[in-house]
């Protein structure tokens, strides 16, 4: 709406045609006289005396957003403009998203990597892109595979590693290198398993070194529910695994039985009494 | 004129009579006279109490040679920072049990007000007549306290950084733990619409968790929406579950066309400590009628829990939540050291557990 308001003045003024973000560029005038030149960007609005007729240089700090411009020329004998775009420079930053930072062993395509494709201005770079995505898994050769990106967007989805363990996921382009850790953790306990002894105050529950189906340690801290029924009533503990396995003593009197649970999975069944 | 100075004299003397009958204690004298029958002696000496007069109430008990004094004080006012510390006796019902000549026996219900709500301790005590005044023989407390020692805890503890506010955007953080509802039932009772189930953190991190609840008529529109608030265990450790209870007072169910739940959870630090051992779990009846369950919570660990809080949640035959009750303990659970508890629950759900589980929140008081 500017440049047609302004279009019917006598002054011209020519931009160049392709601009790159972040290059100085130099605008032609014609005319004569004191003038003002207003230059109006995506992030940018500047004013400066200038000569009509002369070269207006234009530095490279205030062309570094991407996006539509306009150059306006005042002079005496009116206002002209020009429309110019400023292109993305060379991909060479990414930004990379990965989710979640924690997933279950075993997880099918549980891994989502995302890198949004930016120039060193932090512009996005919609043309196609080669991204290097790569996956160093702990005492593992590094895996990668490249992805062309789509509108400044490459993607990979991935299944986790049957081992648990922190692992690397890298997206690489020019001069950018970014690097996630996921953290693969054991999934939910696999046959749970408890065992009694005799100790000083009646019984010591113990489980067996708790560990999924994969058999990868579940971590230490995970809840084990212990729940004891005897005749005096009910007893419940809930117990954080630590060093691999949950313990806990109980007060038994006459026949008991021991229950054992850690989140919806439950595992086997005690019966207990005296000194059995 | 004549007249008047004796008449002055006369009412001087009885002031002066008056004053040195109370100042040899007289009054007290009075008072425990007074105390001419057991219900009254109880009463007298609670009044006492809510008036923070302990020495007088102490003087109300028959065995104060087996009763230390502060140990008697405590009993009213808390300690370590347990719930009795924010607490006030806001009034006390006595009923006799049976009554004697020499011996008789009350019950009280001690009302307190607390940080928390209302709380209700229910006590039978043997009152002794001694003399023209009937005293309180109060119960010793004979729980064992654990010697001096060092317990050595290696617990698990959680520490959480987070994106700081300088990074790019892009830069990831630690995802907020994964939790899920495990089972949800709307149950109408006479004076609202109760919501009950179970949550449970599935991550391998802790998570603070709060369930809510939006109820929603056969168009589709919000008519309440409500959370669990305290019925439930909010710190949950990797695999485990909390009872969560949510209340619609004065809702009827058949407004209700849907209900959407929200389980909202953070990642929060924590410690796998303390430990607390909830034993002894039975349904029974309470001296006062009602359905309870009842058992004891033993701190495993050597950090004392300053205000305890106990949620249960029953089941029927076929394993469905059937009803979530909670109840904080006025009492601070010292290491090792087992404390009684008691949730009530209603009559009519009563008959229809199966089975229960209780887990057990704890506050602690944060020194500055």
């Amino acid at each position: 709406m500017l440049s047609v308001a302004l279009s019917a003045s006598a002054s011209e003024i020519h931009a160049p045609a392709q601009i790159t973000a972040g290059n100085a560029i130099t605008i032609q005038t014609s005319g004569s006289g004191d003038a003002t030149f207003y230059l109006i960007g995506p992030a940018i609005a500047s004013k400066s005396k200038v000569q009509a007729g002369s070269n207006i240089p234009v530095d490279s700090d205030q062309l570094e957003h991407a996006g539509r411009y306009v150059a306006v020329l005042c002079a005496s004998d009116g206002c002209t403009a020009t429309n110019f775009s400023v292109n993305p420079a060379a991909a060479n930053r990414l930004s990379f998203l990965v989710h979640p930072s924690r997933i279950p062993v075993g997880s099918a395509q549980g891994i989502s990597a995302v890198a949004i494709v930016r120039d060193s201005f932090q512009n996005l770079v919609p043309k196609p892109e080669a991204v290097t995505f790569s996956v160093m898994a702990k005492d593992e050769k590094p895996v990668s595979a490249a992805r062309t990106s789509e509108s400044a967007v490459a993607w990979v989805r991935l299944t986790s590693a049957k081992k648990e363990g922190p692992t690397k996921l890298g997206a690489s382009i020019g001069h950018a290198d970014e690097i996630r850790v996921v953290q693969q953790v054991a999934a939910d306990a696999c046959n749970l398993r408890i065992k009694a002894s005799r100790d000083k105050r009646g019984f010591l529950i113990e489980t067996d070194p708790v560990h999924d189906c994969s058999g990868n340690p579940v971590p230490d801290g995970t809840v084990v529910s212990f729940t004891e029924s005897d005749d005096v009533g009910k007893t419940t503990v809930d117990v954080p695994i630590k060093r691999g396995v949950a313990k806990v003593e109980m007060p038994i009197a006459g026949r008991a039985k021991i229950t054992v649970a850690s989140g919806v999975v439950t595992g086997n069944e005690l019966e207990v009494a005296g000194g059995q | 004129m004549n007249r008047l100075l004796p008449i002055a004299l006369v009412v001087v003397t009885l002031v002066l009579i008056v004053l040195a009958w109370i100042q040899s204690g007289g009054v007290e004298r009075r008072e425990m006279q007074s105390a001419n029958a057991p219900e009254q002696a109880v009463h007298l000496m609670f009044s006492q109490v809510k008036s923070h007069n302990y020495d007088a109430a102490y003087a109300r008990l028959a065995n104060r040679g087996d009763v230390d004094k502060n140990t008697f004080i405590r009993e009213f006012e808390g300690s370590y920072g347990s719930l009795l510390t924010y607490s006030s006796l806001e009034s006390v019902d006595v009923s006799p049990l049976h009554t004697g000549d020499q011996e008789s026996s009350v019950r009280v219900r001690l009302h307190y007000s607390t940080a928390v709500g209302p709380l209700d301790d229910v006590r039978d005590l043997k009152v002794e007549k001694s003399g023209d005044a009937w005293k309180v023989f109060w119960p010793v407390n004979n729980a064992t306290k654990l010697p001096p020692q060092v317990i050595a805890v290696n617990y698990l503890r959680w520490d959480v950084i987070g994106r700081g506010a300088g990074d790019d955007w892009g830069v990831q953080n630690a995802d907020t733990p994964q939790v899920r509802i495990l089972s949800m039932n709307a149950i109408q009772r006479p004076d609202s619409v109760v919501l009950v189930g179970e949550v449970v953190n599935e991550d391998s991190v802790p998570a603070f968790v709060n369930v809510g609840a939006t109820l929603l008529d056969a168009q589709d529109n919000e008519i309440a929406q409500e959370s669990s608030f305290d019925k439930i265990a909010h710190n949950l450790l990797p695999k485990q579950v909390s009872p969560y209870r949510i209340d619609f007072p004065g809702m009827r169910l058949e407004k209700i066309k849907n209900v959407r739940m929200d389980a909202k959870a953070l990642l929060v630090a924590a410690s796998a400590d303390p430990v607390i051992e909830v034993n002894q779990q039975n349904l029974e009846t309470d001296p006062l009628g009602k359905k309870v369950l009842t058992g004891r919570l033993t701190n495993e660990s050597g950090q004392v829990v300053d205000i305890p809080h106990v949620i249960a949640a029953y089941y029927d035959a076929n394993g469905k939540v059937i009803w979530v009750s909670d109840g904080y303990v006025a009492q601070p659970l010292l290491p090792q050291v087992a404390v009684p508890f008691a949730v009530d629950l209603p009559p009519d759900i009563a008959k229809n557990v199966h089975s229960y589980h209780v887990v057990v929140n704890h506050f602690e008081r944060v020194s500055s």
